[in-house]
């Protein structure tokens, strides 16, 4: 074979892996577009100011997600607050004063993997934890130490990153001005990090918000007629209403869980997009 | 006496001997010049005087450094408190992500002053001091990263003196600036002179002649020789001297 004929073959090549790489991206896109059509077009008939503020019915008509939304606000009200201090206060350490050794690494790796372990893995231990043995039942406290759990790895491995991209010649000016450790972290390194941590919060209360198999487990899989009023109380939440209303029969429900899914992926979305706005904004103001 | 001093002065990064015996002593109101090839110890040395050597992990030290005659290593010395009293530069300018007010503010903040006129007052001067005042006094809220190179270096300087230090440390000060940004900060040296004590990293020759009252020259971790600036670089007693001043290596 001449070399002419061995240089067009690869360019041969190179175009067929294009194409491959087009054909392949345009799978993806084109499965969430069907889906996003097929939901819309069901759902958004419903969606209208009685559908946000009806509770559940039998008749799927005058059902709503109120009690829905209420169970999700409140649920991921106490997971935060639970989560957030430990999370970061967690990361801070690990980042900052944390020695570098070898149970460092350890430490590090596990947290990593925390982060991939199936949801449904944190139900069960909440289940054991917080329902039976703490006696907190299917609380809405129970299901928020679940979901601090759950995302507690993400917002220790977020902090750390942000803490991590503040160069050390700003911890260097602080310390050699005679600022102490704490001084140097809390007043040049935190706020300078404070946007990717932000960042990180939101992407892990964006999947707090999804959440559907632990809660399962640890018993929100309930028909709950009213607003849940104290952290005592039991709830539902939006991914399981939607779950909730995918197993009847009748074409109207499921109409009301394509609705419920609207809400659902509208929320998400903007949370994501505050994430990426806010983190956009952090690294064109740290770059030095 | 000497304003600084350092007695038979060794450290060990792990196992690597990187000062071998360092004796010198720094007057007090002058500016002190460091040169010599890279690696060979001079910012380390520099380091030593404001214990900024003791963040790094396996810094083994043996020897004494003082400051008006009192060992900076002593147990009884708080290290916090040294550094507020030598300030330092760095050779990337590295102003906080804060207003340019914050920047020269920090030093006072950090000690839990709070009285806005004393602030003020201590910006203002130590602004004036650093020759930045003047492009900056209508723009102290906004944030020192739109500053240039050469004033973020200038304002660096301007953090480290509203502390009130008695030494400025500056590792190779100017290295990342232009020209004209440079002449402005050594001309800033030589002003800042009659208040401070400067001691100077820097790889420049000229800029060590052009700045400097005395010049010590490092090579593979040891005082080669260290003498008044225009004899050094004039009338060098070592050869090692000789061949690094004249460009023969380094």
């Amino acid at each position: 074979m001449s070399k002419r004929s061995k240089k067009n073959h690869a360019k041969t090549r190179d175009q067929v892996f294009k194409y491959f790489a087009i054909l392949c991206t345009g799978f993806g896109l084109l499965a969430l577009g069907i889906l996003l059509v097929d939901i819309i077009s069901k759902g958004i008939g419903r969606i209208n100011w009685s559908f946000f503020s009806s509770l559940p019915s039998r008749h799927f008509n005058e059902s709503g997600i109120y009690t829905a939304l209420i169970g999700t606000a409140s649920l991921l009200f106490f997971t935060i607050i639970i989560a957030l201090p430990i999370g970061i206060g967690s990361g801070i350490y690990l980042q900052e004063y944390g020695a570098r050794n070898r149970f460092a690494r350890f430490v590090e790796i596990n947290i990593a993997n925390l982060a991939g372990v199936p949801s449904v893995i944190y139900g069960i231990l909440g289940l054991q934890f917080f329902v039976r043995m703490a006696g907190l039942g299917s609380s809405i406290l129970a299901g928020a130490l679940t979901l601090a759990l759950l995302i507690m790895p993400i917002v220790i491995v977020a902090t750390r990153e942000a803490l991590k991209a503040v160069p050390n010649s700003l911890r260097d000016a602080s310390l050699g001005m005679g600022a102490t450790k704490w001084q140097t972290t809390r007043r040049v390194v935190l706020p300078a990090a404070w946007g990717g941590i932000l960042t990180g919060i939101i992407l892990s209360i964006s999947r707090a918000i999804g959440e559907t198999a632990p809660l399962i487990v640890v018993g929100a899989l309930v028909y709950v007629p009213f607003v849940p009023e104290g952290p005592l109380d039991q709830y539902t939440t939006l991914p399981i209403q939607i779950f909730n209303w995918t197993s009847r029969p009748q074409q109207g429900f499921m109409n009301n869980a394509a609705a419920g899914i609207i809400v659902l992926l509208a929320f998400t979305f903007l949370l994501n997009g505050i994430a990426i706005y806010l983190r956009n904004r952090w690294y064109n103001k740290i770059k030095l | 006496m000497f304003k600084l001093e350092s007695q038979d002065l060794h450290l060990y990064y792990g196992p690597k001997h990187a000062l071998k015996g360092i004796s010198m002593g720094i007057d007090t109101h002058t500016v002190t010049a460091f040169i010599g090839p890279s690696g060979c110890g001079k910012s380390t040395f520099l380091r030593c005087f404001n214990r900024m050597n003791d963040l790094i992990p396996n810094v083994k030290m043996e020897g004494k450094v003082l400051l008006d005659d009192a060992d900076i290593y002593d147990d009884d010395i708080d290290v916090y408190e040294h550094r507020k009293r030598i300030g330092m530069v760095f050779q990337k300018a590295n102003p906080f992500p804060k207003s340019i007010y914050e920047n020269v503010a920090y030093g006072l903040r950090i000690v839990g002053e709070k009285s806005r006129p004393f602030i003020d007052e201590a910006v203002e001067t130590a602004l004036i001091q650093a020759a930045l005042w003047d492009e900056v006094k209508d723009t102290l809220k906004k944030s020192a990263l739109a500053l240039s190179g050469g004033q973020q270096q200038r304002l660096c300087i301007a953090r480290a003196i509203a502390v009130k230090p008695s030494v400025l440390l500056m590792d190779e000060p100017a290295s990342s600036l232009d020209p004209l940004s440079t002449t402005k900060i050594e001309d800033l040296i030589y002003t800042l002179k009659k208040d401070y004590t400067i001691v100077i990293v820097t790889h420049n020759m000229q800029q060590a002649a052009r700045v400097s009252d005395k010049t010590a020259f490092f090579y593979l971790g040891e005082l080669v020789e260290y003498d008044n600036t225009d004899k050094l670089f004039t009338n060098p007693t070592k050869e090692a001297t000789q061949n690094y001043i004249s460009g023969r290596f380094g």
